[in-house]
């Protein structure tokens, strides 16, 4: 049974389609928990930094990304909480997840930035590649 | 946000520290060389200021992993105190833009950073951008086709190498391969050498060589005002973002008095203004730097550095510090603001782009956010200034209601007295009105008077007037101000 379920999001449609199966992994087993994880990168911290110098309103910012993701795990009553980690989405995720010792992670195919995607490769692909759990990329 | 103490500001984060600092030391000089070329004195003179900053700024600071050094924003404001007076005013306004600092860190004006609307801090650094990518531009255009490979292949390593290697900056590789293969080559190129000195010594104690007058503050106090705040208001935007970045906090006042004192301390051993710099800074905390001693390694290495391959750095390309320009302005502009200009409210993108546009005819950033800050108070007050009024006719005609919502201030009282229909409420013969402020809310005592010439208005026509409805501050202000409670005062009856 997975019991730790780490969910990267980002609010993109892909990550919406992950959290449904993150959801399903749930399914006939009360014990399990969601953590959504959400990166900050230095270009977004860079530009919301830019639009709210005042921190609380970039987590409220940040938060409401995020609304609809929270809503699918309050719909289906998972256990969730939210995280924000900071730095490049690959690396971080993959960090995050090993030391906390996870039991699968969840994460969408693509993110948000198709071009980026294409150029510096995929962030689930990174993850995949060096977590030390089972991933689930959700097409 | 917790901020760390000092001890675990210096050394919780030994290794990473150092190798970070290694990294921005390396990346700094390129942008060191070249702001001293925009701001038109040698290269020795950006230099001193990226070695001494950080070292200072590490020790003085209010925001550990932080780098400050000689940037584009202040080069591009000394440029024409340096043509018209000369590099030894550029030192004394240097030494000036510290007190100013440091007085303003006194002050504690930074929490009045909040008074600086979104939008113009947009525009600043959207000007800055374009500022310092027109800045190249002589060393651009009109060059020998080998510069212009030059540059090119220098942009290519640039922005494709961090696809393959993350480790070493890529600026650095840029610069060290097009100078390798020039000199082996040996073509003939303008390179760093012809710009200025590099010398090979360590910066020395001398007080600014200029007559201490009256005459002389006043040339230079103006440009010390505005190296000040635009100073302050990029280390102060920095600070946030790399509070952001790390999950950390900050001593923002703290941060603007150790601005001061390091460029107090630059100007007298022959450096230029300097400030956090954002790309820098983003730099080193990626590269794992935390603390205080990622900064202060940077300025260290960085003049060991220079003192170790001076022969080498004379003979940089301009072509290749050119593509380091460029990559610097496309990285300082705010992409995201043009993506999101359509959606914007109109009056934001307005002050975006007046922000830009004045900085680019000034070439003056503290004039664009001066620009900008008072049309987004002007936008606000003809945007808050909308009042609204519901009319009732009562009592079989005899009473009319003038129920009024908004805020009642020197901009929107010229609405409140056109809302009210004096003529006509004498010709339907109305005997009384009741002015209801129930929503609404004085401000000065312009608002006070307006509703003084109303109350007088109706009186020429023997029509009573009640105010009713008003808020304590409301009541409090025409208690104080209001002439009309006087019937002896005002127009006579008739």
């Amino acid at each position: 049974m997975f019991n730790k379920i780490l969910l990267a999001a980002d609010g993109s449609e892909h990550s919406l389609r992950a959290t449904e199966k993150a959801i399903f992994l749930t399914q006939n087993n009360p014990a399990a928990t969601i953590e959504i994880v959400y990166v900050v990168n230095s270009e977004t911290s860079k530009s919301d930094v830019l639009r709210e110098l005042d921190t609380d309103a970039i987590t409220l910012k940040r938060h409401q990304k995020l609304v609809p993701t929270q809503e699918k795990l309050k719909q289906a009553k998972v256990d969730f909480k939210v995280t924000f980690i900071h730095g490049e989405p690959g690396p971080s995720i993959v960090k995050y997840a090993n030391d906390g010792k996870y039991d699968v992670i969840v994460i969408g195919s693509r993110g948000l930035n198709g071009l980026q995607e294409f150029v510096l490769g995929g962030v689930s692909h990174k993850v995949a590649k060096r977590a030390n759990c089972p991933v689930l990329i959700v097409k | 946000m917790e901020t760390l103490s000092f001890r675990e500001s210096w050394f919780s984060n030994l290794k990473n520290d150092v190798l970070a600092g290694l990294v921005v030391a390396l990346a700094l000089i390129p942008e060191a060389i070249a702001f001293s070329i925009i701001a038109g004195v040698d290269p020795m003179v950006g230099l001193y200021s990226s070695f001494m900053i950080p070292i200072l700024i590490a020790f003085v600071g209010g925001r550990p992993g932080m780098i400050s050094a000689a940037t584009g924003a202040m080069a591009l404001l000394f440029i024409t105190l340096v043509k018209d007076h000369g590099i030894e005013y550029l030192f004394a306004a240097t030494i000036l833009t510290g007190l100013f600092q440091i007085l303003f860190g006194t002050l504690k004006l930074a929490r009045h950073m909040k008074f600086i609307p979104r939008s113009v801090m947009v525009g600043f650094v959207n000007a800055l951008a374009i500022m310092i990518f027109t800045s190249q531009f002589p060393y651009l255009f009109g060059q020998t086709w080998p510069s212009y490979a030059m540059t090119i292949g220098a942009l290519v390593i640039i922005y494709g190498l961090p696809l393959l290697i993350k480790s070493i900056p890529s600026t650095l590789v840029a610069i060290v391969g097009i100078t390798a293969i020039a000199m082996i080559l040996d073509v003939k190129v303008p390179m760093i050498g012809d710009m200025g000195m590099i010398t090979r010594s360590l910066p020395r104690f001398s007080i600014p060589n200029l007559p201490l007058t009256f005459g002389t503050f006043m040339i230079i106090a103006p440009y010390s005002f505005a190296l000040a705040l635009v100073g302050l208001t990029e280390s102060l935007l920095t600070a946030a973002i790399v509070d952001d970045m790390t999950d950390t906090g900050s001593n923002k006042n703290k941060e603007s008095q150790g601005q001061g004192i390091s460029n107090i301390v630059v100007g007298f051993f022959g450096g230029m203004a300097g400030c956090a710099m954002i790309g820098q800074s983003v730099i080193n905390v990626q590269a794992g730097g935390r603390g205080r001693l990622s900064t202060f390694t940077a300025g260290a290495f960085l003049i060991v550095l220079i003192m170790g391959l001076r022969d080498y750095v004379v003979q940089i390309p301009m072509a290749a510090l050119v593509a380091v320009m460029i990559m610097v302005s496309i990285g300082t502009f705010d992409w995201q603001s043009l993506k999101t200009l359509r959606i914007t409210p109109k009056s934001d993108a307005f002050v975006m782009i007046v922000t830009v546009l004045t900085v680019l005819t000034t070439h003056n950033l503290a004039l664009g956010v001066l620009a900008g800050v008072v049309l987004s108070a002007v936008f606000f007050a003809s945007k808050i200034s909308k009042v609204h009024v519901e009319k009732r006719i009562e009592q079989d005609g005899l009473m009319k209601l003038y129920q009024i919502s908004g805020q009642l201030f020197f901009v929107s009282v010229t609405d409140l007295i056109n809302l009210f229909d004096f003529n006509n409420d004498n010709h339907d013969n109305i005997k009384e009105v009741e002015i209801n402020f129930s929503n609404a809310n004085f401000w000065d005592d312009s608002a006070v008077a307006a509703i003084d010439k109303i109350v007088f208005k109706y009186r020429q026509y023997d029509i009573k007037v009640n105010l009713s409805g008003l808020n304590e501050q409301s009541a409090r202000l025409i208690d104080r101000l209001a002439t009309h409670t006087d019937l002896n005062s005002g127009p006579s009856l008739h």
